[in-house]
């Protein structure tokens, strides 16, 4: 089976207004297998963003190739191979939750009586069953991301692209729903690419970290995290020594250069 | 986020007090003063007359209101059709901005003398035309903004979800700008009205509230041109209540 992501020598620079064009992506080269979890973090400006935004088809590379399951970005897209989750939730608000978890399946024209199927089933799976009638503006930022993520679950991906998803939650709500998202992915078998600037949920979630560095954005190394497959962690493993040295590998991993970079949470 | 609901009542009864007490004074000056009719009539004598014939008055306000409302829809419709164009095509929008513009700033009651001459005398539809030219800048500028206040997220999502074009304004577009559309749609109102009533000062036929009140004032009838002018009164707030209703629904999610 080939590759869920194949990214080779990718660059991406942008065109400012006046003044030199600034590369975001400097020959990235990554592969993630299926069913892997693969986090990139880096500082604000390392272009993982941006890496994102080239496998899910947003943008486009100045140079290189971006294959998502051994076809071209744009095909996958077209072909609805991923799900996607943003920082912001991105609810219709004049949409129901379950009318936002359905919009997906309402897009591409699946039956009704099966759409209804699969969003009670989305809504069970992340917990929001009683609240399937309410507006996203009744529901506090953790919901409206679950909604967000169930969403992004709708149908069935087998790649997850994830844009720092629980970076506006706090501590708490974020650190369950981590929990939550590695119990959804490791059940669905989905390949996740989840980008974050939190050390401990890049290792918490992942089965590789890929640090990123800035100016050019291009990654600096691949940290493989050995802590068992995601069905089997919890809680428990925040509190583990193998944990705390793992946290510690990403760490010197992204200070490699001596310099403290900006913009990455140490908590 | 949600404000606490106070009851009907309390929150009605202040302004109420305060328009009692307020005609009641102006009841008690004239009387005392012993003001002239022509200068300020009695509250008394304004209730007397809109007492005294009910019908006409009435009939007189429907008049003006069919033609605010038939200009307020045509103005609105064009508006929102003109919009979708100049969202839609970069080049139409840059041709239109400045007419609109002008539309937006210029009196538009200063043609209805001209619209008389254009469209006969008799014609109710000068009227018509004047409040429908003072409709369609609001409702076209807002919904113009309102269809282009996509959110990135949304749009990146629709990307995402490999949706037509169609798809797209159907499902985010659309729904996103039609609370912008009824606010244009409640600030044109009061225009279609007022424009509509006092184009009937420049002539036409002599059956709006804009023409009687100024016969009535001609013909020394003070105390009816006042009720005349409590007509217009209620016909700008029914205007302006239904048009805020609907601009509440369309927002209520949004």
């Amino acid at each position: 089976m080939s590759d869920a992501v194949a990214i080779a020598g990718v660059t991406r620079t942008f065109a400012t207004g006046r003044g030199p064009a600034v590369t975001a992506l400097q020959d990235v080269s990554l592969t993630v297998a299926p069913g892997e979890f693969v986090s990139l973090i880096g500082p604000s400006g390392c272009g993982k963003s941006t890496l994102l935004r080239l496998i899910a088809d947003l943008d486009q590379p100045t140079s290189g190739i971006v294959s998502v399951f051994g076809k071209s970005a744009r095909q996958a897209r077209l072909d609805q191979d991923y799900g996607i989750a943003f920082q912001q939730a991105g609810l219709l608000p004049w949409r129901t939750v379950a009318a936002n978890v359905e919009l997906p399946l309402d897009l591409h024209r699946v039956p009704a009586a099966e759409r209804r199927a699969r969003v009670a089933e989305l809504l069970d799976f992340v917990g929001l069953a009683d609240f399937a009638g309410s507006y996203p503006d009744q529901l506090s930022g953790g919901m409206q991301q679950r909604v967000a993520i169930a969403r992004a679950f709708a149908e069935k991906p087998s790649l997850l692209l994830m844009d720092e998803p629980f970076g506006a939650l706090d501590e708490m709500t974020r650190e369950r729903m981590q929990t939550e998202l590695v119990r959804l992915s490791a059940e669905t078998g989905a390949a996740v690419v989840f980008v974050t600037h939190s050390i401990p949920e890049a290792v918490f979630l992942s089965d590789r970290v890929v640090v990123m560095s800035p100016r050019p954005g291009r990654i600096r190394e691949i940290v493989p995290i050995g802590l068992g497959p995601g069905r089997e962690r919890g809680e428990a493993l925040r509190e583990n020594p193998a944990f705390y040295a793992a946290v510690t590998a990403v760490r010197e991993a992204l200070h490699g250069d001596g310099a403290v970079p900006v913009g990455v949470e140490n908590r | 986020m949600r404000a606490r609901i106070a009851s009907p009542l309390a929150v009605a009864w202040p302004p109420v007090a305060l328009a009692v007490v307020a005609v009641a004074i102006w009841q008690g000056v004239v009387v005392l003063g012993k003001v002239p009719e022509f200068l300020l009539p009695a509250p008394g004598a304004i209730l007397g007359d809109l007492l005294a014939h009910p019908g006409l008055i009435g009939s007189a306000t429907l008049v003006t209101g069919l033609n605010g409302l038939v200009g307020l829809v045509v103005g609105a419709v064009v508006a929102v059709v003109l919009a979708a164009v100049a969202a839609a095509v970069r080049f139409f929008d840059r041709m239109s901005a400045p007419i609109v513009a002008a539309v937006a700033v210029v009196p538009i009651v200063s043609l209805a003398p001209v619209c008389y001459t254009m469209f006969g005398a008799a014609s109710q539809q000068p009227r018509q035309y004047i409040a429908a030219v003072a409709a369609f800048a609001p409702v076209f500028l807002t919904t113009l903004r309102g269809l282009r206040q996509v959110r990135p997220v949304h749009r990146d999502l629709m990307t995402a979800y490999a949706a037509s074009g169609w798809q797209a304004t159907r499902t985010v577009t659309l729904p996103g700008a039609l609370p912008y559309l009824f606010s244009g749609l409640n600030v044109a109102s009061s225009l279609a009205v007022i424009s509509a009533l006092v184009t009937e000062y420049f002539g036409g036929p002599r059956d709006g509230l804009g023409s009687l009140i100024t016969s009535a004032a001609a013909t020394s009838n003070y105390a009816t041109a006042w009720a005349y002018v409590f007509g217009a009164i209620v016909l700008g707030l029914v205007f302006y209540l239904v048009t805020l209703a609907l601009e509440w629904f369309a927002s209520r999610r949004a």
